[in-house]
């Protein structure tokens, strides 16, 4: 059985499991569903090696569809499930799948901590910026002034960036797509999946039902190129239809050119690099929203050790030290007399 | 027993001059308490003078009672910090009752301490320390030293400070480092007093204070000058010598509950030969179970710092699902955060242990002092009918057997179990028999590993679904808190499933009786008076049921490990007798189950003090029932 799953290699197929996918017709959920399955055939691990973890919400249903290892669990605490099972077990590919509200209301403090931790998770947050499954009510990331079934009179919540949260919790690996860009988001994914220690994903997801449209600007052929801007290792951040606008730095606050106007060239654009040292670049684009571009693409990507590495040389290091421990001599260990 | 005053003046002390060899008297058991301020060290005192006890070959039982505040102001009344050992020459069951003897190194410490003493008990006061600021911080209007107020009692007052000071005048040492030194010399006179040798103390000194062998010395030279001042000066008329206690022979060390707890929790892993995996977040007094698995690392033991409570048990649910045992450790309001999680692991059906050393609530309450009120919590405390073992642990060597126990029961049932410490017990010693590993019953897991015909939620002859590890091929397959498919595990929202599923979760649980020997009942088999307890009460409970029957008075006792389920041959031993007694550190907790269950009446004997029991509350209500 072992031999005859390795021999033949893996399909998109064979990671969709035998359940009807529930969510919503036209839902972004499916995109990266279709994205997952395509992904993780290609990435050399076997599929007894994946799990996927979720907590509550729309997109956590997600571990259902996949034929994979997985567990839907109780809101907010997936990134603590996840932590301990890749410490339990470091040689699987575990990912999380969340949400806005799962992440970053009632889940807050577990993302900040699986993102401090590098304990080499693969998180993907769907922010459609609204709680579905609920039924509507606003979410951390919806806009100032939003009227939803809570807020009849408009939001009055200043929300925050999902990018900013893990960047500012020093994640290794931060990167946003969205949920129309197959492509994008196929790339993006298999970025994160690639990363040696934690990586976030957001992906930006349109909730049919109850925030429709939240993207249209970023997603819709005739707006998105200004309303976005990718960001590319070593290349200057450029966007517009003709690629002729571009960020300048004026002192700390970025500023919309038009390369070629007022003798601007691409020398003054600002150049992205994922791998700076120093995050502050990274945090500076997280927080760009209209009527800035909004940047696509990996924020940051840094190597640092990893917690579940690192445990595991200490764990060596304690073996070499005081060799394997056994009962005997934990039992008798400290100060011990006899009664004869 | 001699309740002479006998106040020494310093001056007239300095010199000691050597005496004729002094009567020994021969006790049977003798109870020591050391009280001071949180920064005076009684906690290392106690602990040393018991190492030496155990050394001895004595019995004993010890009690740390300390402040919640980890150094209130000096001299303070809620400052105090205080450590009572008993030991003797029989059994011991619990640090006892009242003290023979009071160690107290400031006048808060005799003040807050005094109602607790014997009549006619021994005082030995820290006189240095009775100074009018101290006098006055304690509430004093003049000394208790010298006003006569201590009549009832034998006084001895030494300026251990100024003597400590005295005996470390050439070393060098800095004054506060000299301060620092007193507690050894107090250690010093009472093993004078006692009749233990100063070599193996010294050894242990030595050892302790490795890194800084100035600071050693000057302990060393403080102990010695201690010893030294109680064996020769005049005021001790006799000392005291409890003979060795009739112990099973074997080589034994003196553990915590927490600490036994956590071998038993290594022992668990190593008999079941699958890894320990802890995720817990720091809580008074649960945190030493932490502590000392994080030192372990050459085991298969991983520890994990959780951001929180929440994240202490959900990442034990993620090891569990990776194949390991999950465990986390916690104390009252961490047990209430983990509630949800609880619910989850029930859903999944994943081993799982549960350490909850119980403290005073609710809320924050009495951090540091014993209570065993989150019983009703461990067997009812979730939404949802959700079943859940619970164990509890009767002294401090118990918790090492609870702790495979609860481990023995969550993989061959597959479900998470709630084990019960508590502060009374997690902090305090007793001797403990060392096994032989090869004597421990082996602990039996078997993951599958065949996907031929394999549901995930399929049960075996115990109810219990298989274990499989992720990265077993073709056994791909999701697990979730939304109500399974009574075989697949998939999503049902069918509501004869759901009734199937919940009624066969409570059998499962309700099934666990059947691995519960049958219980011990000390005493007589039927007639007037049963005592039922659990937990940290048994100590109080044995030795007041003992002094009952020396008094001519027939009463049972039952004591329980298993609390949900009750053991089966509970009921039918409560029948035996016309009343049942249950003492209990709460409200009447343990009563409701078996009235409950046994639809029969009990006594509650209530006590939320943050204390034990005393022998003596125990007894008289005993005699007041029979």
């Amino acid at each position: 059985m072992n031999q005859l799953t390795e021999l033949k290699p893996l399909t998109k197929k064979d990671f969709e499991s035998d359940q009807d996918v529930r969510w919503c017709p036209g839902c972004g959920d499916y995109a990266l569903l279709a994205q997952m399955q395509k992904l993780l055939p290609t990435l050399g691990i076997p599929r007894e090696n994946f799990a996927f973890i979720s907590g509550i919400g729309c997109s956590s249903r997600f571990p259902y569809y996949m034929e994979t290892y997985g567990m839907h669990s109780i809101h907010g605490r997936a990134p603590a499930i996840a932590s301990g099972l890749k410490l339990a077990r470091p040689e699987l590919s575990v990912w999380v799948v969340s949400g806005d509200g799962d992440s970053l209301a009632i889940g807050g403090n577990h993302f900040i901590h699986a993102m401090r931790r590098n304990i080499g998770l693969k998180i993907i947050l769907l922010n459609n910026r609204i709680y579905g499954l609920t039924k509507g009510q606003y979410s951390p990331t919806s806009e100032f002034g939003k009227k939803t079934k809570t807020t009849p009179h408009g939001s009055i919540d200043r929300p925050f960036s999902p990018i900013s949260v893990a960047l500012g919790a020093g994640a290794t690996f931060v990167a946003r797509t969205i949920d129309s860009d197959l492509q994008h988001l196929q790339q993006t994914l298999k970025r994160a999946a690639e990363h040696p220690g934690t990586a976030f994903v957001e992906v930006l997801q349109n909730c049919i039902v109850f925030n429709d449209g939240a993207y249209d600007d970023i997603s819709g052929k005739q707006t998105r190129a200004d309303a976005r801007i990718l960001l590319e290792q070593g290349k200057p951040l450029r966007f517009g239809k003709d690629g002729s606008k571009g960020i300048r730095m004026r002192g700390f606050e970025p500023e919309v050119v038009t390369v070629g106007e007022n003798g601007i060239t691409e020398a003054d654009l600002l150049v992205h690099d994922e791998a700076a040292a120093n995050g502050g670049l990274a945090f500076f684009l997280s927080q760009f929203a209209a009527p800035l571009p909004v940047p696509m693409g990996v924020f940051r990507a840094v190597e640092a050790p990893s917690y579940d590495e690192l445990n595991a040389e200490l764990a060596a290091d304690a073996r070499a030290k005081k060799g394997d421990g056994t009962l005997e001599r934990l039992f008798n260990s400290g100060d011990t007399w006899v009664v004869n | 027993m001699d309740t002479r005053t006998l106040v020494v003046e310093d001056a007239t002390i300095r010199t000691p001059r050597m005496s004729q060899p002094r009567p020994v008297e021969e006790i049977r058991s003798v109870v020591i308490r050391f009280v001071g301020d949180s920064g005076d060290g009684m906690q290392l005192t106690g602990n040393e003078f018991s190492k030496s006890i155990a050394r001895a070959g004595h019995d004993f039982a010890t009690h740390p009672d300390y402040p919640s505040e980890i150094r209130a102001p000096t001299g303070t009344l809620f400052g105090v910090s205080g450590y009572q050992i008993q030991f003797s020459s029989g059994q011991v069951f619990t640090s006892g009752d009242a003290p023979d003897v009071l160690v107290a190194m400031n006048p808060a410490a005799l003040k807050t301490n005094l109602p607790d003493l014997k009549h006619g008990g021994i005082i030995i006061a820290n006189s240095g320390a009775f100074t009018d600021g101290n006098l006055q911080k304690a509430g004093y209007q003049t000394s208790p030293l010298e006003d006569g107020s201590l009549a009832d009692f034998r006084l001895y007052a030494i300026d251990i400070a100024e003597f400590t000071t005295q005996a470390l005048q050439h070393t060098g040492l800095s004054r506060k480092e000299v301060g620092r030194c007193k507690n050894y010399y107090a250690l010093g006179l009472m093993l004078c007093l006692y009749g233990r040798p100063l070599e193996s103390e010294e050894e242990d000194i030595r050892a302790k204070f490795a890194k800084n062998p100035d600071i050693a010395e000057a302990n060393v030279i403080a102990l010695r000058a201690g010893h030294a001042y109680a064996e020769s000066a005049e005021m001790f008329v006799s000392t005291y010598q409890v003979r060795a206690a009739d112990i099973t022979p074997g080589t034994y060390r003196s553990l915590t509950g927490n600490h036994a707890a956590a071998l038993g929790f290594v022992a668990a892993s190593e008999l079941a030969k699958v890894p320990l995996f802890l995720g817990s977040y720091p809580i008074t007094p649960a945190t030493d179970i932490l502590h000392e698995l994080s030192g372990l690392k050459h085991y298969n033991v991983t520890t994990f710092q959780a951001e929180d409570e929440i994240a202490g048990i959900c990442s034990a649910i993620g090891a569990a699902y990776g194949g390991v045992l999950g465990l986390t450790t916690t104390s009252g309001p961490g047990m209430a955060l983990k509630t949800e999680a609880l619910g989850l692991a029930v859903m999944l059906e994943l081993p799982l242990v549960i350490t909850n050393v119980q403290r005073g609530g609710p809320s924050t309450g009495l951090p540091t002092k014993v209570e065993q009120s989150d019983l009703l919590q461990a067997v009812y405390g979730r939404n949802g009918e959700c079943p859940i073992p619970v164990i509890a642990a009767r002294s401090p060597a118990d918790c090492f057997d609870c702790a495979i126990e609860a481990f023995r029961i969550a993989v061959k049932y597959m479900t998470p179990v709630i084990f019960l410490s508590d502060g009374g017990i997690g902090n305090a010693t007793e001797p403990w028999r060392i096994p032989d590993p090869a004597s421990l019953p082996p602990l039996e897991v078997n993951f599958r590993t065949n996907p031929d015909g394999f549901q995930p939620y399929a049960r075996d002859e115990h109810l219990a679904r298989a274990w499989v590890r992720p990265g077993t091929p073709g056994m791909e397959h999701r697990v979730g808190g939304l109500e399974k498919d009574f075989l697949t595990g998939n999503i049902s929202h069918d509501p004869n499933n759901h009734q199937r599923m919940v009624e066969v979760r409570a059998a499962k649980v309700a099934g666990v009786a059947q691995d519960i020997p049958p219980l011990t009942v000390e005493g007589p088999l039927s007639g007037d008076l049963l005592i039922v307890g659990w937990g940290s009460t048994y100590g109080s409970i044995v030795q007041a049921r003992e002094q009952a029957e020396l008094a001519g008075k027939s009463v049972a006792h039952v004591h329980l490990r298993h609390l949900n389920p009750l053991p089966d041959d509970l009921g039918e031993i409560l029948s035996r007798y016309k009343t049942v007694l249950v003492p209990e550190l709460n409200l009447g907790q343990l009563s409701r189950l078996l009235r409950e269950r046994y639809l029969r009446d009990v006594v509650v004997m209530s006590k939320v003090q943050g204390k034990m029991f005393k022998v003596s509350e125990i007894r008289d209500r005993i005699l007041e029932l029979c």
